[in-house]
């Protein structure tokens, strides 16, 4: 008897004619393709994109270079030189970041005593020469003096899960 | 001739001074302009639907962007972008491969592919050739088509490639069989093998049309057909997971673009033949219902080129849609199916219309 069955099954192709409802079902369904220029989705305010080094609201940088971002990077993308200040106060004089051996998973800001180097939600960029992909301090700076508002509203938005 | 009331005067002077026998060339030169710029054109375009069709299936879009002249319009320039791209990539020959063999296998493949063309009826008297062998001329052409397969994979030099033509000769030769089968059966109630014929065997609407009374032939048939043409779910000689692109891996522009114009002017082919053979080509389903006649509606119970086009639209979206449903059948499988189950098959139903004959059944009732 089942083996009856199963013959009948198999030469109606039951099984097959099943699958092709089951596509030919999704041919109508409503697509859910985001049609990325004009639509984007929306961000998370953990999002971890393009670096930047932040300031204190007085205009001085945060970073103390404790290096233990340097120390946690997994892909080792993160080269520091420190010095001491006039002022007695220990301060980078190099802090690289190679973004083509970044792998986003941030720990250097997990790491960072101070909030300084932060992964904001910039993601769209580009580099076109050899070379440009080491950010270097002052480029980190300045994208934190840019986007400091966002960077501080994602941090404030995010805290209370920490 | 029409035509040659509304020729310019010197064209009309210039056509009388050239001897007949350039007439008749001339006439089946531009016989094969007319058959060939559109399936050219249908083969691009079917690339495209094939895109847009599997990625309905997956709920994606598939290719929006490529337009003409800054209009997108739902990327219908797609695959004259990259049919361009394609021209103006360069031809890498591999060391050790034989030159020769290698370059001639495009056009082996698609040359089959392109003349049997030559006996498909699109209408009533509307073929290149009216061949009283058709039939046999398309199993014939159908077959020389996997020469260049295994002449491609022989010549690149390259073990994937080598193992993918065997993969596809011995496919194409098992499938071969149960197709000719499925044939003797449409055979058996044509009585002839001019395609033209076999259509007009099916005249009288969609009961009179050969899939009632063979729905197992047709089966067979038209699975085998994608078999044939090496097709998701028998795309095993493409098997990228485990030869990466089968007979093609060392192809590239234009050569690769053949390849890839054959296989979907076979598509096309093969979608052509399933309507002929089983769906009554041009004829019309609604053909003798007199509930239609003299209404707005009559236009559906007459025969055209229109009910035959729509027919193989029908059995290419078919091709997409078992690339988009089906997973890839395993080697043993395939050969399994084609050996142990399509020929039993064909050959139990040819008895069954030994059966109907001597019962005066169906297509032999008159």
């Amino acid at each position: 008897m089942k083996a009856l069955k199963h013959f009948f099954k198999s030469y109606s192709l039951w099984e097959l004619f099943k699958g092709l409802g089951v596509t030919g079902g999704y041919l109508f369904a409503r697509k859910i393709t985001v049609q990325y220029p004009e639509e984007k989705t929306p961000q998370s305010p953990r999002f971890r994109g393009l670096h930047a080094l932040r300031r204190y609201a007085n205009g001085e940088e945060r970073c103390i270079a404790c290096k233990l971002c340097e120390a946690v990077c997994p892909a080792l993308a993160i080269t520091i030189d420190s010095e001491q200040r006039a002022d007695g106060t220990r301060r980078t004089t190099r802090y690289d970041i190679d973004l083509f051996k970044c792998i986003y998973c941030g720990f250097c800001e997990e790491a960072c005593p101070v909030d300084s180097i932060v992964e904001t939600h910039i993601f769209e960029y580009h580099f076109e020469e050899r070379g440009t992909q080491i950010m270097t301090k002052q480029m980190l700076l300045d994208i934190g003096d840019k986007y400091e508002a966002e960077i501080a509203a994602a941090r404030q938005a995010d805290a209370r899960y920490r | 001739m029409l035509m040659i009331d509304y020729m310019p005067q010197w064209l009309f002077e210039f056509w009388n001074w050239l001897p007949v026998d350039a007439h008749t060339l001339l006439i089946i030169l531009g016989k094969i302009i007319l058959i060939l710029v559109p399936l050219m054109l249908s083969v691009a375009y079917v690339t495209y639907a094939e895109r847009k069709v599997i990625g309905a299936m997956q709920v994606r879009i598939g290719p929006n962007r490529v337009g003409f002249f800054g209009f997108s319009l739902w990327g219908l320039g797609q695959p004259i972008a990259d049919a361009v791209k394609l021209l103006f990539k360069e031809i890498i020959i591999p060391t050790q491969a034989n030159k020769y063999l290698f370059l001639i296998a495009p056009v082996l493949s698609i040359g089959p592919a392109l003349a049997a063309w030559a006996v498909i009826p699109f209408d009533r008297g509307m073929t290149l050739a009216n061949v009283d062998a058709g039939l046999l001329y398309v199993l014939a052409l159908t077959s020389i088509g996997v020469y260049g397969v295994i002449i491609a994979g022989w010549a690149s030099n390259s073990k994937y490639a080598i193992l993918s033509s065997l993969r596809a000769g011995a496919q194409i030769v098992a499938y071969e069989i149960a197709m000719g089968f499925a044939l003797v059966g449409v055979l058996m109630a044509s009585g002839s093998l001019n395609l033209g014929d076999i259509v007009e065997a099916q005249a009288g609407g969609f009961s009179s049309w050969f899939v009632v009374w063979m729905l197992p032939l047709f089966f067979v048939y038209f699975i085998s057909g994608v078999a044939e043409t090496n097709r998701a779910p028998f795309d095993v000689a493409e098997g990228e997971s485990e030869i990466v692109a089968g007979f093609h891996v060392e192809y590239s522009g234009m050569a690769f673009a053949i390849f890839f114009l054959a296989e979907y002017a076979n598509i096309i082919l093969i979608s052509a033949l399933t309507s002929l053979f089983f769906f009554g080509g041009w004829l019309s389903p609604f053909e003798g219902w007199t509930s239609l006649a003299g209404t707005s509606l009559s236009f559906l119970t007459a025969t055209s080129i229109v009910w035959f086009l729509a027919k193989i639209s029908f059995f290419i979206f078919c091709f997409l849609w078992f690339r988009a449903t089906f997973p890839r059948y395993r080697y043993d499988q395939i050969m399994r199916l084609g050996w142990k189950v399509f020929i039993p098959v064909t050959i139990v139903w040819l008895f069954v219309e030994g059966v109907m004959v001597v019962l005066k059944v169906g297509p032999w009732a008159g």
